[in-house]
């Protein structure tokens, strides 16, 4: 008995002692911060994603607090976050549009004949690093999931069917990672649109119409058909290439209709009227390939999943 | 019998083309001459759609001091000048010709006599070798000129011809050296005439002792110029691997080979700077090997630049059924062919045929930590290490770790029990490495 | 045309494959099994098979219910550290001591890290010495009697003959047991069955794989002349515990066991050549890898001569494969880097 009293008092006074010499410790070299700081932290969504362009969260609020929030957007919390932070540190920001990320790529397995087999470490950067790819479209897709490794928040996965990545727009953060991580440069962050609504070019061939055609079923020719039907002045179309500016888009959808290929894109648009679904051929393709997942209520949940390491 | 001290793996010879007699390959009716046929800045295009050329004259000028003219190797008329996929279906700028006749360029030599009297001096064989756009036939294609201008802080002692061809299969510079030995070794007198030094080895592995006889009983003709047999193991024709062999010096980290007083040229390239500097004639043929375990024939071709693979390929028989792959090279440091209508490059040393069993991936299982890629690394590094750190991108540990040394020759994959394919990942993490230390200030 | 493959270089593949390397060290393995089986016969036989087909098993089993991964056994490494583990147990174990063995073994030493090239221990020493401490009466002492009925259709007189001579123990404990006794060395070695001609071939007391050091020998040949392993390591143990315990013998001949006895006794040859050249836990580089066995022969005699146990191999492995991981950050010569200091 007595030992087990002298054990509890010893470790007791043991743990005392270590505590109040922790506690002088810790005073003395208290490092002077400033508290705004601490307080912009945790305003933060602390995903550490780097999508701001500083090194974490703590970093943001470092930035924040020096230099302001003008020139500062997280693009994970969006302006919710901003508008917080403004006001934590007296200042205004102005709004945002918010982003998603949208594949520039329609080249489906079954619109791009593979021709030939890659074999080696699965990742779209050795692939890119060897040849121009599988098929014979030297600026698709390669498929490897690269974005879907980089991405922090679970929002892209390679379908295997497809063998394109499908971006879940509710989870997608527009951070950029996969902007960076994608060797082709094929994901481009583009603001989400009224209702989630916007249209986009899903290529990048450059190449001639015919051997573009050839390599890919979906590929944008260059013909032009869609830059003499935008009203707006929107798209513009340059090395065999279409490109709609999504700031001057209107949403008219006379561009998807006159795509002779398919490779222009919409989401969450109401289905068209028949008279118009009739004249367009290609339409049901174009809603096959890279399908966006509609935006649900239930959001926010921020997934910090640490991407899988590819062995 | 010399070696490199360090590392080295021993793939099977297979030199089963090496007793086909180097043949005229014919010029096919179009040929796609690219700009990019040397490592460095692509040439400029100097002529227009509709002009007429002939063989050996000047299409395209060189951009820049690591770069090279480009010559027409078919007498015809330009049809286009534009975007043509490579071999790994890459675009690259490209003169495309429509063949007329063989009409050559009347300064050229085209007679079959050797010249052995070397006229111009050490600046005119350096400015005649770049303007025939001769550049190293050994892989890495850089101009070879520039090599034979070496900054002033480095004092060439020697130059190498290398004719060790490690890799399997090869066999074209064997039957360089088999066919045309005179003309090998005046080109190495030339080069050390070039570089003011007066040595001259000429490394060959045993697997050749027919070329090693030939250059040995040639050699006393040329004063300076010693043959070296060497002992066989792969990656003995690397640049470093062969310095180390012959004279026993080690390049440093980031250096010139130079810095060692060695300047490595290849087989090839003596017998073209034989060919530019005694006959005047630009580079614009090469010499290849068509070759396999299952190719229908073994062939070695003497080819117009810029002739399509596919030409060559029904040329000697077709692509063989049970060929699952077609490489550019030798199997070790070979390119995979994606593109067969990719037109030959000065470079251009082979098309190998591979059958699915030979080039097997087997799935990867996990490191025994067996420490054979390391005893394999001829540059002394631990492939299964870079791999590690490689696959989790840590940049600074890569670099602590010599990763841009490297050599890609490809030895740990090779030797590796597990089939890792470490070389991907160190291949990936070299590019990224080098690229952060590029866009450091220098100090 | 049909579809090419097309990868990164290099396209060809060395003939060299885990399941090649792991089936070379079975065949070294061989000699040491074949003589345990000609002394012991069948118990020898069950030993080797019960304790091979529990580590398959297990490995089998938990690699696909627990790590649900592709079945590995076919790398055959399972095999050798079933192998092993044999070849340190005493041939009389009963089935269920193998098992354990190979429990332990498999499933702690091995699959637990990850499977196989994940585990910093040896598995098969591991089992040995969870064994020696939990069972010290089965693993040492007098179990390494013949049972009742004597060896099935193995050289049975002869073993016993030797058996009886050195009261039961192996040979190590025996010398360290007469040494505490007072009595003087001489006179222990003197004792038959513990002439070095017997040690050479047949050394009766101890494990299975201790039997005989030629048989040994002829292995570590085998492996050497495959370039399954480089020799560094086995011979950097092997001179270390030559050279310590001479040292030791030089100056007391009276109290301490001369060298080669201690070299052709207990498992130091078995663990010099198969137990501390495992690939996974030893150590890449020459210099890590000597230094690895002169750490091995030095425990070793130390353990042997002051320690409680008599035999000090497996404890002394064990420890030091715990300072691979360190030993591993020796370099291997940089080709560039020793160019630059020129």
């Amino acid at each position: 008995m007595n030992t087990i009293i002298f054990t509890i008092a010893t470790l007791a006074i043991l743990g005392l002692l270590l505590a109040i010499v922790l506690y002088i410790v810790a005073q003395k070299f208290k490092v002077e911060e400033d508290p705004r700081i601490d307080t912009v932290e945790s305003l933060m969504p602390g995903a550490n994603c780097g999508g701001c362009g500083k090194a974490g969260c703590r970093a943001f609020a470092e930035a924040a607090v020096k230099e302001g929030v003008g020139s500062l957007f997280c693009p994970v919390g969006g302006n919710a976050v901003m508008q917080k932070v403004a006001e934590a540190l007296g200042q205004t920001v102005e709004e945002k549009a918010p982003q998603v990320a949208v594949l520039r790529c329609s080249g489906s397995c079954d619109k791009r004949k593979k021709t030939s087999v890659y074999e080696g470490i699965s990742t779209c950067a050795s692939v890119a690093a060897l040849y121009g790819g599988e098929t014979d479209c030297a600026f698709g897709c390669l498929g490897k999931g690269d974005c879907e490794a980089a991405c922090q928040f679970g929002a892209i996965k390679v379908n295997p069917e497809t063998g394109l990545p499908e971006v879940d727009e509710e989870k997608c953060t527009a951070c950029g990672a996969c902007v960076k991580a994608c060797p082709k440069q094929l994901l481009e962050l583009r603001n989400k649109g009224p209702k989630g609504r916007r249209i986009w070019v899903a290529c990048r061939n450059k190449d001639k119409g015919a051997p573009a055609r050839k390599a890919c079923l979906a590929a944008c020719i260059g013909c032009g058909k869609c830059a003499k039907e935008c009203a707006f002045g929107a798209i513009t179309v340059e090395n065999n290439l279409a490109y709609i500016d999504f700031t001057k888009c209107r949403m008219c959808r006379k561009c998807v209709a006159a795509c002779p290929t398919g490779a222009i894109h919409e989401v969450n648009f109401p289905p068209r009227p028949a008279a118009a679904s009739a004249t367009k051929p290609v339409a049901p393709a174009a809603q096959a390939a890279p399908v966006q997942k509609p935006a649900s209520p239930v959001a926010e949940e921020v997934k910090k999943e640490i991407p899988v390491q590819k062995q | 019998m010399r070696t490199f001290r360090m590392g080295g793996v021993h793939p099977a010879d297979k030199k089963i083309s090496q007793n086909a007699q180097i043949e005229k390959l014919p010029i096919p009716k179009m040929v796609y001459i690219s700009m990019g046929q040397h490592l460095g800045a692509p040439a400029a295009p100097c002529v227009q759609v509709g002009d007429k050329v002939k063989v050996g004259q000047l299409i395209g000028t060189p951009t820049g001091f690591v770069s090279a003219p480009v010559h027409s190797s078919v007498s015809g008329t330009v049809k286009s000048i534009g975007m043509v996929n490579d071999l790994a279906k890459r675009p690259v700028n490209t003169i495309t010709i429509e063949v007329e006749g063989d009409e050559w360029v009347d300064t050229i030599d085209r007679t079959d006599t050797i010249v052995r009297d070397i006229t111009l001096d050490q600046k005119q064989i350096v400015e005649r070798i770049k303007e025939c756009g001769v550049v190293g036939l050994g892989g890495a294609t850089f101009p070879t000129n520039v090599k034979l201008s070496p900054p002033p802080t480095a004092k060439p002692t020697c130059v190498i011809i290398n004719g060790a061809e490690c890799e399997p299969y090869l066999t074209s510079d064997y039957r360089v050296m088999m066919e045309m030995p005179e003309q090998v070794l005046i080109g190495g007198t030339i080069l050390m005439k070039a570089l003011g030094v007066n040595k001259c080895y000429v490394g060959i592995e045993e697997n050749k002792p027919e070329a090693i006889k030939k250059l040995s009983a040639l050699a006393p003709k040329y004063p300076g110029v010693e043959i070296v047999p060497l002992k066989k193991k792969y990656p003995q024709g690397g640049e470093k691997q062969l310095i180390d062999a012959v004279i026993g010096k080690k390049v440093p980290s980031m250096g010139l080979p130079v810095d060692t007083g060695a300047v490595v040229q290849n087989v090839g390239t003596a017998f073209a700077v034989y060919e530019a500097v005694q006959k005047n004639k630009p580079l614009f043929e090469g010499i290849m090997t068509v070759t396999g375990d299952c190719a229908k024939t073994q062939r070695n071709f003497v080819h117009r630049v810029g002739t399509p693979l596919s030409f060559i390929m029904e040329y000697s028989g077709g692509i063989p059924e049970n060929a699952a792959k077609i490489i550019s090279g030798g199997p070790m440091m070979g390119k995979a062919v994606s593109n067969i209508d990719a037109p030959t490059l000065k470079g251009t040393s082979s098309i190998l045929y591979l059958t699915s069993a030979q080039t097997e991936r087997k799935p990867e299982s996990n490191c025994i930590r067996c420490g054979k890629c390391v005893a394999a690394c001829p540059m002394g590094l631990e492939p299964y290490l870079l791999n590690k750190l490689g696959r989790a991108s840590r940049m600074d540990e890569l670099e602590e770790h010599h990763v841009y040394d490297c050599i890609e020759c490809g030895c740990c994959s090779f030797t590796c029990p597990a089939y890792i394919p470490l070389l991907d990942t160190i291949r990936l993490s070299k590019a990224a490495v080098m690229k952060i230390m590029k866009s450091r200030p220098k100090k | 045309m049909n579809t090419m493959i097309v990868s990164p270089s290099p396209h060809v593949h060395g003939k060299e494959s885990t399941r090649k390397l792991m089936g070379d060290v079975i065949i070294a393995l061989l000699p040491a099994v074949l003589v345990s089986i000609w002394f012991f016969g069948l118990s020898a036989i069950h030993l080797v098979c019960v304790s091979v087909l529990a580590c398959v098993v297990f490995e089998f089993l938990i690699q696909k219910f627990l790590l649900k991964g592709r079945s590995t056994v076919g790398d055959l490494s399972a095999v050798v550290t079933g192998v092993l583990l044999a070849l340190n147990l005493p041939v009389c174990s009963p089935w269920w001591l193998i098992v354990i063995g190979a429990l332990v073994a498999i499933g702690i030493a091995k699959m637990t890290f990850g499977g196989l090239g994940q585990n910093l221990f040896n598995p098969a020493l591991v089992a040995r010495v969870v064994l020696l401490v939990s069972f010290p009466v089965l693993m040492t002492g007098t179990a390494f009697h013949a049972p009742e009925t004597g060896y099935l259709f193995g050289n049975g007189d002869f073993a016993s003959a030797a058996l009886d001579a050195t009261s039961g123990a192996t040979p190590l404990g025996f010398v360290k047991e007469q040494l505490a006794k007072g009595v003087a060395m001489e006179e222990i070695m003197a004792t038959p069955g513990l002439s070095y001609t017997q040690l050479l071939f047949a050394n009766m007391g101890g494990s299975a794989g201790e039997l005989s050091a030629i048989a040994l020998l002829l292995g570590f040949i085998y492996l050497l002349c495959r370039r399954v392993i480089k020799p560094w390591i086995s011979l950097s143990i092997l001179v270390t515990v030559f050279v310590f315990a001479g040292i030791l013998y030089l100056a007391n001949p009276a109290k301490f066991v001369d060298p080669v006895f201690h070299i052709l006794n207990g498992g130091l040859l078995l663990g010099a050549f198969f137990m501390a050249t495992d690939y996974v836990t030893s150590p890449m580089v020459t210099k890590g890898q000597v230094i690895f066995g002169i750490g091995i022969g030095i425990i070793t005699v130390l353990i042997r001569t002051f320690g409680a146990y008599p035999e000090g191999v497996s404890f002394a492995i064990l420890i030091m494969n715990a300072t691979v991981p360190l030993l591993n950050k020796f370099q291997p010569k940089r080709f560039a880097v020793e160019a630059q200091k020129k």
